[in-house]
């Protein structure tokens, strides 16, 4: 145990993602010796996040206004619309340049050990979102393991009597993976080869 | 550490749950055959180039090698994942359905809250564990059934399960009319407390079917029966478990009841 701050700042950092006590310490020492104005960048962009940073209002991906980038981007089609688990999926289907339509942010998947059900996630504001008929194909593109697959086949149950075709993405990304750790290459044939449900 | 062997000990278990941790690493939470409750850290499965990763999704059945020592933590840590193969993987068969899916996560929690202390062998429990992913999976009977059947032969084993031939209370033998969480079961009409329920005969005989193993019976009991046995087998599960079970409430037993 340290004094005052410092043990202050360990106990923070311990209760992020990830990060041990041995880490948390380790941290807490860099910032610790690090150059004033570093840290108080990071300290800057720390509240920042906080203070800018929301869900957008129709797909409740990160945005810093209403909407974010991808649903006010006129380019784009509402014909195609990609269904994953976390802002972070996202980035990683955007990064293979294969998706032209728009996205539905779950905010996790259906976990009932964690006690996380459907009504935990946004999955009736994606029904709110289809029942404008716009949308011609909804693509799961939730995590390859258990608890994704769990949560597509949920959403796939519900969405098939209205008439949208849904399709899952192709074999090729490995069972128990992130999606995230997909290459682009795995990722964007997944897409391409993506197959009815 | 002093006093600390790291060793490789080997057993066969079904995984119970999967935590995310850190980077790509992932805890284990496994019921093994020998060693009781374990938990372990598996390195690397979720980076899309291990082979391990599917192996060691909830609800299989696995053959495994472990790091650490098996007959303590002091001082230890966490055990590792060393090798695992694939003996059944179970979870596979409930992905594309949704009710089944849910009933496993309903028997993982309970196997987990059945065997609070970690290294305590209980093989009666694997077994009846592993048997109700297998029926689960085998889907001859409706999985809300399977559930309940687990669940009351569970708390068997722990030995709190529902009185349900005689009275809870003074052991009378027969057929009670009266279901009371409180007093442990089936009360006769001298010892039935107030506040008693009182389930349709039907739902007694499907309780008495699914502890014993009696599927032609199960299998035939109509919806109403079986609402009423999973709604009593659920309160006198709750009552005996100190937290309530999280996916209790989550199981989807919408489509139980039309799928066989
Ligand atoms: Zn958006
Ligand atoms: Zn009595």
């Amino acid at each position: 145990m340290y004094e005052g701050a410092i043990q202050d700042l360990i106990d923070e950092l311990g209760r992020l993602p990830g990060v041990g006590p041995k880490s948390a310490q380790r941290i807490a020492f860099h910032i610790l010796s690090a150059d004033p104005a570093d840290v108080t960048r990071l300290a800057t962009v720390l509240n920042r996040v906080k203070d800018q940073v929301r869900f957008c209002t129709t797909c409740f991906n990160v945005a810093e206004s209403e909407q974010c980038r991808i649903c006010r981007d006129p380019r784009r089609t509402n014909e195609f619309l990609c269904v994953v688990e976390e802002p972070k999926d996202v980035v990683a289907i955007e990064r293979t340049g294969e998706f032209r339509g728009r996205y539905h942010v779950l905010g996790g998947a259906i976990n009932p050990l964690e006690g996380i059900g459907p009504d935990n996630l946004r999955v009736r504001e994606l029904m709110a979102r289809l029942g404008s008929g716009e949308v011609k194909e909804l693509i799961l593109a939730t995590d390859p393991n258990t608890e994704g697959e769990a949560t597509a086949t949920y959403v796939a149950l519900l969405v098939k009597p209205m008439g949208i075709d849904v399709t899952r993405l192709a074999s090729g990304l490995p069972v128990g993976g992130d999606l995230e750790y997909a290459d682009e290459i795995t990722l964007g044939r997944a897409f391409e080869g993506r197959r009815a449900v | 550490m002093p006093g600390y062997r790291r060793q490789l000990y080997r057993d066969d278990a079904v995984v119970l749950r999967v935590q995310k941790l850190g980077e790509s690493d992932r805890i284990i939470t496994l019921l093994s055959r020998r060693h009781g409750r374990l938990r372990a850290v598996a390195r690397g499965v979720r980076r899309t180039t291990s082979r391990f990763g599917a192996r060691l999704e909830p609800f299989g059945h696995v053959d495994l090698q472990i790091a650490g020592d098996p007959n303590g933590n002091i001082g230890g840590g966490l055990h590792t994942v060393s090798q695992v193969e694939a003996i059944q993987l179970y979870g596979k068969r409930f992905l594309d359905d949704y009710p089944r899916y849910t009933a496993a996560c309903a028997i993982a929690e309970t196997a987990e809250r059945l065997s609070p202390i970690e290294r305590e062998p209980s093989q009666r429990l694997f077994l009846l564990t592993l048997g109700a992913l297998r029926a689960l999976a085998a889907r001859e009977h409706a999985g809300t059934l399977v559930l309940d059947a687990y669940l009351l032969r569970g708390m068997g084993i722990a030995g709190w399960a529902p009185a349900l031939a005689e009275c809870a209370v003074c052991g009378t033998r027969g057929l009670h009319k009266a279901f009371s969480v409180p007093a442990g079961g089936a009360v006769c009409p001298d010892c039935r407390p107030p506040g008693s329920a009182h389930p349709a005969p039907a739902t007694l005989d499907l309780m008495i079917a699914l502890s014993a193993g009696d599927w032609t019976v199960a299998d035939a009991a109509e919806p109403g029966a079986r609402r009423e046995c999973s709604g009593l087998v659920a309160a006198h599960l709750q009552w005996h478990l100190e937290r309530g079970l999280r996916s209790l409430p989550l199981v989807d037993r919408t489509t139980g009841e039309e799928q066989k």
